[in-house]
Order: C-alpha cells, then structure tokens, then sequence
C-alpha cells in the first residue's frame, strides 16, 4: 500500500513541477475548442443538431485525458533511458504493485487535467446540466484516465526507446481521439466510422462524460460503464504482464 | 556458507556472447571484486544476479534463491548501486532517499534517521531539498551510495561506486563499507577500474576478460600468479594492453576516451 502511494507521488510531484508541460498541454485543448467551436458551431447548428461548444466540451475533455494519460504511461521509456526505472525494479515491490502505483499516478493527473479543461470549457460558454452529475463525470475521467494510463504502460513495457513515440501518437492516439464521436456526433456518420468507432473504448469514454454534462448519448451509460471496466481490466492485467517481462 | 553461487552463467544478445559460461561463489561476509576491462561483462553479470536481466543459460543462487524463478525473495536480500545514473532528477535529493526507503520497507522512524545520517556522512545534508538535476555529477553518484546504503542489505552490489569520486569520499565510503561489513556480515560484491581500491578492500578478486573469468583468488595469489608486484601489473599481464572499445557501447567508448584524455 506504501509502496503504490509513494510510486503515485513521485508522479505527481512531477506533474506539479513541470509548469511548461502543464501550460503546453492545456494550449491544445483550449484551441480545439476555440477553433472548431466557434468555427464549427454555426454549420453544426444549422444542421439541426444544436450548440456545439455543448456537444464539443466533452469530447476535449477525453482528449486531453487520453493525450495525458498515455503520455504519463509512456513515461516509464524515460525512467528506462535516465536509469531511474532500475531503481524501482530492483526494489522487493511487485511488479503488479508498481505497476497499479503508476497507472494511478498517471491516472490522477491526466483527471486533473481533465478537470481543469472542463473549467476552461466553462469559460467559453459551456455550461453542464447539472452539477451534481457533472461530479459523476469526474469518476467517468478517472476510469478513463486509469483505462489509457494502462495502455500507455503496456506499450511502454514493449519499447526499448522514445524513437517510437511519434509512430504511437500518429497512428494510435490520434486515431483513438479523431474516430471516437468527440467532435462529430455518431448518429449520422458512415456506417464504417460507426464500426470502427464501436471499437474505440474512447468512444464510451466520451460518450458518458456526455451523457452526464449535457444529457446526450449515443450507446447508454451501463453499456459506457460496462465497457469501459472491461476494457480497462483486460489492460491493467495486459500491462502487469509485459510489465513483468521488462528488462534492463 | 556461500551466499552467491554461479554456475555456467551465459549471457547472448542476440548472437553476441557477453557472460560466456562463468562460474564462481563468494562467501558469506566477504568483500568481493569482480575486475575486468571495459565491455568484459561485469555490468552483464551484476544485472543477472540482480533480477534484471534473464540469463540465457546456467544458474544463480544467491541468499539461497534464484533470481529467475524467486526473484521477489532475491530482491530482499539485495541492494544495489549502479554504474549508470539512477536518481531522479525531478525530485530532491531527500525525496529521492524517501523513496527508496518506503520501497524497501523501512519503518518512519529509522528511516528518517538513517536518511539524516547517510546524507550527513555524504556530505549532501545542507542541500536536502535541491532538486537533483541541480546537482554534480560527483553529488549525484554521493547520493546514489547513500541511497544504496539505506536498507542494510545481506548483499551489496556496487558496479563502479566510486568512479567520479573524490579521494576523500572513497576512503569515507569503503571505511563505512568495511564497518557494515564487520559488523552486519554484509558480503559485498563490487568492480572497479581502480586496482589500488581493490587490492586494498578486497579478501578475493575475480578477472573477467571478453565474458569469461580468466582469474581468481586473492590479490596476493594474483601477483604470485603472474610474478608482479603490484595488482595493476597483474591485471595488465593477464587481460593483454590494447583498448577494448570494439564491442563496447557508445557510453563505454566515452568513458574510454574520458579516462584516456584524463592521463
Ligand atoms: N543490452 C545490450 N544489448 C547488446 N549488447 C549489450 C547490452 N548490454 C551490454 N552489451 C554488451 O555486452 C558487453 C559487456 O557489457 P558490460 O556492460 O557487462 O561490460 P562491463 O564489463 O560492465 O564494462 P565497463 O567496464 O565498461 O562497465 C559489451 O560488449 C556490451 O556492448
Ligand atoms: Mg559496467
């Protein structure tokens, strides 16, 4: 229990120090949502289908907690090449401890970030339907935080060095973000997008921040909840496994 | 009792052999070098007989586990200090010792102390709350040995403690070392560039040359060995004088250099 917490505040310690980042990563999402926001709002609202500052708040805010997250888990490459990882795997802590310390210390921040870009979204106009759920939501951005921090861990585990990172953000976080419904909705879309989207476990992340703040959904919340807690179990055990396997 | 037992330990990277079939024991309570030139496959070994690497064949037993299959048990037997940087530069020198600390297990209480005492002893105690990437190179490997030291392990790994260090600091530290050693029974097990550093501390010393152990025993059977005086000329006959920089990794050949310039 010591052991996880101290692995979790090491990351955090970090999260806090590193003011750049904190500032960098919070620019993306507050220009998504200024850009398509107010640049897409008025086609997305003479379509019929609303304000989209509403609809576009909650897909940003999965984005910056699947960009955090998984960056927060790959960070264990860096710990390999700065040495700092022998440390901790030396050390008599399962791996499984280390393992669960660490996605949840990558967890936490990536829900912090979340949570500030939610209030930042409130600064452009956007407005939950109830606070109470709006709370909810945050647990929402937990499980998803934890669920990605996990499959920043399993392909870290996989990674020798950062020359990889760019092939991840490119071809995995990127396509994660754009096919799950977090800037268009998923009702009207090519029956293609909506399959693959099926398969993007962001996609019920997003969808139940949505139907939590602003009241709409494309799958349901128990099917959000159901598959997101799935999906996260198989990788955390996924991660602990190829966790396991590393070497120095 | 022999605390660490090795037999036939062989390490392959891919079709390149870095521990080829090595075979040795240290006892329990004894100071042991492991000595050899750069790319020999000391760092190779030490990170087998501490968990991190796999061996492609043979087998360990150390504290009467083995590394592979009981690694957790091998792993609380053990501490180790690493010839490679391993501290956080984005915590404080205290955090970093915290760290380990909660890792291995101490109580709050000793650990408080002993972190106080060993940052003391380092000299590092006044700059506690410095974050690490403000130190030395010479102030983090200081860290780096207090930290190793935290826990009293039954067997310390130190892979080139002492490189960058001041005279000074080594003396301090194999004084220290030594004391834990009588004391605790701690069996320490460490390599060096420094001969006079091992012919001084250690009861027996190991060669090592392109993987395989071309020596051992103590210093003085060394040199009776190969009828030198002193146990640099002993290691200078039996590992041959050319550079070994052909197979050795980036980080090897700017030692290499490092130490050649430094002449
Ligand atoms: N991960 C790896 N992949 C491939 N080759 C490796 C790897 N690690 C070490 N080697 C090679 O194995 C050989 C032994 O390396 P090792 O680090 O054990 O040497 P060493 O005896 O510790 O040398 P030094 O005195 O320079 O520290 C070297 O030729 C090195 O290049
Ligand atoms: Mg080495």
């Amino acid at each position: 229990m010591k052991t996880i917490y101290i692995l979790w505040l090491r990351q955090l310690k970090r999260y806090i120090r590193s003011k750049s980042r904190i500032v960098g990563s919070l620019a993306q999402p507050l220009l998504f949502l200024l850009a398509l926001g107010y640049g897409m709002g008025p086609v997305f609202q003479k379509a019929g289908q609303g304000n989209y500052i509403q609809f576009l708040a909650p897909g940003i805010i999965g984005m910056s907690i699947i960009f955090t997250s998984i960056f927060y888990g790959l960070e264990i490459i860096w710990d390999r090449q700065f040495g700092f990882l022998k440390e901790t795997l030396v050390a008599p802590v399962s791996r499984f401890n280390i393992m669960i310390g660490r996605t949840l210390g990558g967890a936490t921040v990536a829900t912090v970030q979340g949570v500030i870009v939610f209030l930042i979204s409130m600064l452009v106009g956007f407005r939950p339907v109830s606070f109470p759920l709006a709370l909810v939501a945050v647990l929402f951005m937990l499980l998803v935080a934890i669920l990605f921090s996990a499959i920043g861990i399993t392909i870290a585990s996989l990674l020798d060095d950062m020359q990889g990172f760019q092939l991840i953000m490119n071809f995995l976080v990127m396509p994660l973000f754009f096919l799950s419904g977090a800037i268009f909705p998923l009702q009207n879309v090519p029956g293609v997008i909506e399959k693959i989207a099926m398969f993007d476990p962001l996609s019920y992340g997003i969808d139940a921040f949505r139907q939590l703040l602003v009241n709409i959904s494309h799958f349901g919340l128990m099917t959000d909840l159901t598959v997101l807690v799935a999906v996260t179990l198989f990788f955390l055990s996924l991660g602990s496994y190829f966790f396991s396997k590393v070497q120095i | 009792m022999d605390v660490i037992k090795v037999k036939n330990l062989t390490k392959k990277f891919d079709d390149f052999t870095a521990v080829d079939h090595i075979s040795f024991d240290v006892a329990e309570g004894e100071i042991f070098a492991f000595l050899g030139p750069n790319g020999a496959g000391k760092s190779t070994t030490i990170k087998m007989l501490t968990t991190l690497l796999t061996p492609s064949e043979g087998t360990i037993e150390l504290n009467g586990h083995d590394p592979v299959n009981d690694s957790n048990a091998v792993r609380h037997s053990i501490g180790v200090i690493f010839q490679d940087p391993s501290v956080d530069d984005e915590l404080t020198a205290f955090e970093n010792m915290e760290f380990h600390g909660v890792l291995y297990g101490l109580s709050r209480k000793e650990r408080r102390k002993r972190i106080k005492e060993l940052m003391e002893f380092v000299e590092l105690w006044d700059r506690k709350d410095s974050l690490v990437k403000e130190f030395s190179g010479g102030m983090k490997r200081r860290l780096e040995i207090a930290r190793g030291l935290l826990h009293h392990p039954k067997v310390l790994f130190l892979d080139e403690p002492t490189l960058g260090l001041d005279p000074q600091t080594r003396n301090h530290m194999w004084s220290y070392l030594q004391e834990l050693n009588k004391t605790k029974k701690m069996t320490v097990f460490f390599t060096t560039h420094y001969m006079e550093e091992a012919d001084r501390v250690a009861k027996r010393i190991a060669v090592i040359d392109h993987g395989k152990i071309i020596a051992s025993g103590s210093s003085a059977e060394l040199k009776a060995q190969t009828r030198t005086e002193y146990l640099e000329d002993a290691f200078l006959a039996l590992t041959g004088k050319e550079i070994r920089e052909e197979e050795g990794s980036t980080l090897d050949r700017m030692r290499i250099h490092r130490r050649v310039r430094g002449r």
